[in-house]
């Protein structure tokens, strides 16, 4: 018992805070204003200790096999618990300036840390499922809390029916699955398939599992949603957006494909190679004609989808050390990215041009200088963490033997540089536009949570290894 | 057995007859209500199999509830249909060509050759006096305790959603905040102001007033 508390620790410690914060805050909303924001980090801080002090290497399971707690599990949930710190500490000041901050914010933002924390830890489908929709649920709830917005309620809805028909593809998949199997738990799958082998029933399923997946991560041909969604959200919400789910999203891949139906690999790989190829493209491409900072992100988020996909496709476990780290890193970048905007803009005013950037190296010198960080380090250009990352994915898929695709994803990545060197060029080289304000930082804590993002994605850049080597620890044990 | 295979492919039919119908009926109304009788065969199908309480649950929380507060929406709302057909001849084509060739993958698939009876032996039946509603309980309370757990956080989350989303906050108003010890503390003095006025108003004045008019 005292083991099982142990284990499941992190989990409980989460939902406890949750309740009693959505419950104080109720009382103390009006006489201590930034009561729910202090405890909300601090709850954060707390559970990501926990973690680490109970940080388990061997995997231990809990309910029957529906829980289990592993290196990637631990591993996935600090970086998870990082990202939500970072996004709260951002959306804040957003939220301020726009009187729309109200502590239920924060306690659906922990929720659907608590949805994306089970998620990782989903060792059988119904646990995996119910994750997914408790982080999904938070999320359409978040993005449609300004309600006197008609762009925010219109991408809440378009999130929440795309997101509704996604979950009823992986849920059919998932359904067929277990009529061939008979059995939910990862574990078990693996083991009947292993003995007899992929049957077409389980190959349907995977189809349709691996549809809602790529509606999920926001992979090409199933990526509408996602510039509308990215623009439509207050951008206090896409920030928290863009990043924590997209590690839940990988979690989510991880589980389903690596440890239930990796013995389908041959199945799932040419799947996995058609989205990340197009995932690429459209990334790639489309990206070049936006004029919206906020859809030109989203465009490149496409395309660094498709790269997580690349380091899948290798199905070995060198790749998926390598994906994770990829989508750690650039979770990190992307949540910068949308920070600087959220720092540009005020009341009435979103910075989300790409114009409405010109100048900004001689107006404001350390947020360009951010920017141009985040930015080279999307574009791949070394010594930025993004470099890296393209490089371990793409060496795994030319050991895998995908020599081609490595060099078609390069080209890509080269277009790609493109639209970020525009934005550069437009921030140092063109001239501020007639009725620009000077940019200012509002609180304290964006500036130097901005300033922390740019100098970790410098450092890591240029020390990888640690991190890169305990990905593959954990991913080998 | 006879009776039992009828009434399958009765309430089978019924409930395929009544989904096609719902997506089918111009009027919202009647596809609601379509769905209902889609629920009902479906609750029936259950009972065939021994699962009382989910065909009951069914019929209840879906038919009960859901549908009878969808039923108030659709009516209470006016909703403008022509605007949602626009572009539904347009579409038709791709989209009958897409169904027919999922329609033909599937059923590649799902037939007798994969899930036929020498796959998959028919069930044992339950006994007379064998509980569904327990079997389902102690397996709820068990096995799937923990999705049963997270299933609580996820209603929880979507009270807390649904309030979020509709609640309008009044002005701000410190009627909610009151301290009760202020209040036993308060003295006469702090609410009641006592103000010098001469109490006899001259005569003359008055009249003067009154000369005026």
């Amino acid at each position: 018992m005292d083991m099982m508390l142990q284990i499941l620790a992190p989990e409980i410690a989460l939902l406890i805070a949750s309740m009693a914060l959505l419950i104080g805050d109720a009382f103390w909303a009006k006489r201590y204003p930034a009561l729910t924001f202090q405890l909300t980090l601090a709850t954060l801080v707390v559970v990501m200790v926990i973690i680490i002090a109970t940080f388990s290497w061997e995997s231990l399971q809990l309910f029957n096999g529906a829980f289990i707690r592993d290196g990637v599990a631990d591993v996935l949930k600090v970086a998870m618990i990082a990202m939500t710190l970072l996004a709260f500490i951002f959306a804040r000041d957003y939220l301020l300036k726009r009187d729309i901050e109200r502590g239920e914010y924060y306690v659906m933002g922990m929720i659907s840390l608590l949805g994306m924390m089970v998620l990782a830890s989903a060792y059988d489908m119904i646990s995996l499922f119910m994750g997914l929709e408790i982080m999904s649920l938070s999320l359409y709830a978040m993005i449609a809390m300004q309600k006197d917005s008609v762009f925010a309620i219109e991408s809440a809805m378009k999130y929440f029916v795309l997101g509704a028909m996604a979950t009823g593809l992986l849920l059919y998949g998932m359904s067929l699955v277990y009529g061939n199997v008979g059995s939910l738990q990862f574990a078990t799958i693996y083991q009947t398939l292993s003995a007899t082998g992929v049957s077409l029933v389980v190959g349907l399923g995977l189809v349709f599992i691996l549809v809602g997946l790529a509606f999920k991560f926001g992979a090409a041909p199933f990526h509408n949603w996602v510039p509308d969604v990215y623009h439509g959200s207050p951008t206090g919400i896409t920030l928290f957006l863009a990043a924590a789910p997209k590690i839940a999203a990988f979690a989510l891949m991880f589980r389903l494909l690596i440890e239930g139906l990796e013995v389908a690999v041959m199945q799932w790989q040419s799947i996995l190679i058609i989205l990340a190829v197009l995932s690429l493209v459209v990334g790639n491409v489309v990206a070049i004609a936006q004029t919206n900072l906020k859809r030109m992100l989203a465009y490149s988020t496409i395309a660094h989808m498709g790269f997580i996909l690349l380091g899948f496709m290798t199905g070995n476990i060198e790749g998926y050390a390598a994906a994770m780290f990829y989508v750690v890193t650039y979770a990190l970048m992307s949540i910068g990215g949308f920070g600087v905007i959220v720092a540009l803009s005020r009341r009435g005013f979103e910075a989300d041009n790409i114009r409405d950037l010109s100048g900004l190296g001689r107006r404001n010198p350390l947020l360009a200088l951010i920017m141009l960080v985040l930015l080279l380090s999307m574009a791949g250009i070394p010594p930025f963490v993004g470099f890296y990352a393209k490089l371990v994915v793409l060496t795994q898929v030319v050991e895998a033997g995908f020599t081609s695709l490595a060099v078609f994803a390069v080209l890509m990545s080269v277009i790609g540089a493109y639209y970020y060197l525009r934005v550069i060029k437009v921030m140092y080289f063109d001239e501020p536009l007639e009725n620009m304000v000077d940019a200012h930082f509002a609180t304290a804590s964006l500036r130097v949570g901005l300033v922390f993002v740019g100098t970790l994605v410098l450092l890591l850049g240029i020390m990888p290894g640690d991190l890169l080597s305990l990905f593959s620890m954990v991913m080998t044990y | 057995m006879g009776i039992e295979k009828v009434l399958f492919y009765v309430f089978a039919l019924t409930a395929i007859i009544a989904s096609l119908g719902v997506i089918g009926s111009r009027n919202p109304v009647r596809a609601a209500l379509s769905l209902v009788l889609a629920f009902i065969a479906t609750a029936g199908v259950w009972l065939l199999l021994q699962a009382e309480f989910l065909g009951i649950v069914l019929i209840l929380v879906y038919v009960g509830a859901v549908m009878v507060l969808f039923l108030f929406v659709i009516m209470m709302l006016d909703i403008n249909l022509t605007p949602l057909k626009e572009g539904f001849a347009r579409y038709l084509p791709i989209g009958i060509m897409v169904a027919l060739i999922v329609l033909a993958e599937m059923s590649l698939i799902l037939n007798p050759n994969f899930f036929g009876l020498e796959i998959y032996t028919v069930p044992t039946a339950l006994g007379a006096h064998d509980s569904n509603t327990k079997m389902l309980g102690q397996l709820l309370f068990t096995e799937y305790l923990y999705a049963f757990v997270l299933a609580a956080v996820l209603l929880l989350l979507s009270i807390v959603a649904a309030i979020v989303l509709t609640l309008r906050r009044r002005q701000q108003s410190e009627a909610l905040y009151q301290n009760v010890g202020d209040q036993v503390r308060v003295q006469a003095s702090d609410r009641l102001t006592m103000v010098k006025m001469p109490a006899v108003v001259r005569v003359k004045e008055v009249v003067q007033g009154a000369d005026d008019e």
